[in-house]
């Protein structure tokens, strides 16, 4: 699903575009506060849906290449979160969506969760 | 850190240093992809590297994470000084932590890091003594691996 | 109005502790930080999560969370059942994980129509 689609389903703004919103078609979401878990279940290519608003969030995607950040709830993220995320190119957005209900419009929009299999 | 190279290079972690936490894996994985290594054993290879950067971090009080690369293997070695691992069999169970609340509020502790190395890795060493530290050597294939995607 | 035990049934949970299953389960909370769930959690909420740690079971009594969903098939720990056999919390474990997870609920609870899904 494009990225804006994405965005305009649940009211998002884009914090850091991470270059171009506009090349970007994701795969698969994933949703979790706890990191080990994005690295071990996150698929590449993969939506993060999280409420974490610091910069370990922005490496994680990084390091499974992960390409974008879907803060909930309305989190802000923290300056050094932002910087990150411009720094390695990383889309970062907010919602004030709680995690539940972002994650059910878009279950609900077709998106599903695409587990790396090891 | 300027002194590493494509093959071989070592990073400092300081325990309780979050700020720059994970700034050592990402290194690494460009170095990675520099050298041309395949794409999904960049990404195991990162991970299991940020997963031992972190336990540093989290649990240890400093350490060191070296990586070698050569045509056959990328291994990464994780020393560190710390409190060390009392029962190793029992750290590897997926979910076991000893994380304190405010390490889980940052989004740690799941207890699924050294499972995440494992998982992720051609072969996996851990040595442990407590009150010095823990050593991890985890080294992935390169050559004949490249038939499961 | 759907009912944790129904819920159970129609997600194929596995129930490992056993609290009211007939409480009405009115939303759902998606959360991995005990902190976040203290601040935003609901009465009746279901609470979906990673945690296994037995602070969950303290965190769902003083919230009034109807039931606890461990995803990815992640186990409680044994201190956590303990408690909540004592607290009657409802503890239970999905293999799917949370993405999914909240989706099928989240279909489930509009076609029921009890919960303004949209919104909670
Ligand atoms: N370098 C280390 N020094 C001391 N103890 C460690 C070290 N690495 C791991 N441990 C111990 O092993 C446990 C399990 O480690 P593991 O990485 O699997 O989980 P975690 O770090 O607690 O959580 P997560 O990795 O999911 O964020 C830790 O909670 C800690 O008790
Ligand atoms: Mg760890």
């Amino acid at each position: 699903m494009e990225l804006s689609k994405i965005i305009e389903i649940v009211h998002g703004a884009v914090v850091s575009d991470g270059g171009g919103i506009d090349a970007i078609d994701i795969t698969s979401v994933c949703s979790a506060d706890l990191l080990s878990n994005v690295l071990r279940y996150g698929k590449g290519g993969a939506l993060l849906v999280t409420c974490l608003n610091q910069p370990q969030v922005i490496r994680s995607a990084e390091i499974s290449d992960i390409p974008a950040v879907l803060l909930a709830l309305g989190a802000i993220p923290e300056t050094d979160m932002i910087s990150l995320a411009r720094d390695k190119n990383i889309i970062l957005l907010t919602t004030q969506l709680p995690m539940y209900t972002t994650c059910g419009l878009l279950y609900t929009a077709g998106l599903r969760s695409c587990v790396e299999e090891l | 850190m300027t002194e590493n190279s494509p093959s071989e290079g070592t990073f400092h972690l300081m325990g309780g240093e979050f700020t720059n936490a994970g700034s050592a894996s990402s290194e690494l994985k460009s170095t990675l992809i520099k050298v041309g290594v395949e794409k999904s054993i960049v990404r195991r290879v990162a991970i299991a590297a940020f997963e031992a950067e972190m336990n540093v971090i989290i649990h240890a009080v400093a350490g060191t994470l070296r990586y070698e690369i050569t045509t056959e293997a990328v291994t990464i070695t994780v020393t560190d000084m710390g409190p060390g691992i009392e029962n190793i069999n029992q750290a590897m169970q997926p979910g076991y932590s000893t994380a304190p609340d405010w390490v889980r509020e940052m989004g740690w502790g799941a207890g699924m890091g050294l499972p995440n190395i494992s998982k992720h890795s051609d072969l996996f060493k851990i040595d442990s003594v407590v009150g010095e530290g823990t050593t991890l050597e985890i080294i992935f294939d390169l050559k004949e691996k490249n038939a499961d995607s | 109005m759907l009912t944790v035990s129904a819920v159970a049934e129609k997600l194929g949970l596995n129930v490992v502790v056993k609290g009211d299953m007939s409480q009405i389960v009115s939303g759902c909370y998606i959360s991995d930080l005990l902190s976040d769930v203290m601040a935003h959690g609901k009465d009746d909420d279901l609470w979906i999560t990673l945690q296994t740690h037995p602070n969950v079971v303290a965190v769902a009594v003083i919230k009034g969370i109807s039931a606890v969903i461990l995803t990815n098939e992640r186990n409680p720990e044994p201190e956590t059942i303990r408690k909540a056999e004592a607290e009657k919390v409802t503890i239970m474990v999905s293999s799917l994980n949370t993405f999914e997870l909240a989706g099928l609920l989240y279909m489930m609870l509009k076609d029921d129509g009890s919960v303004h899904a949209g919104t909670s």
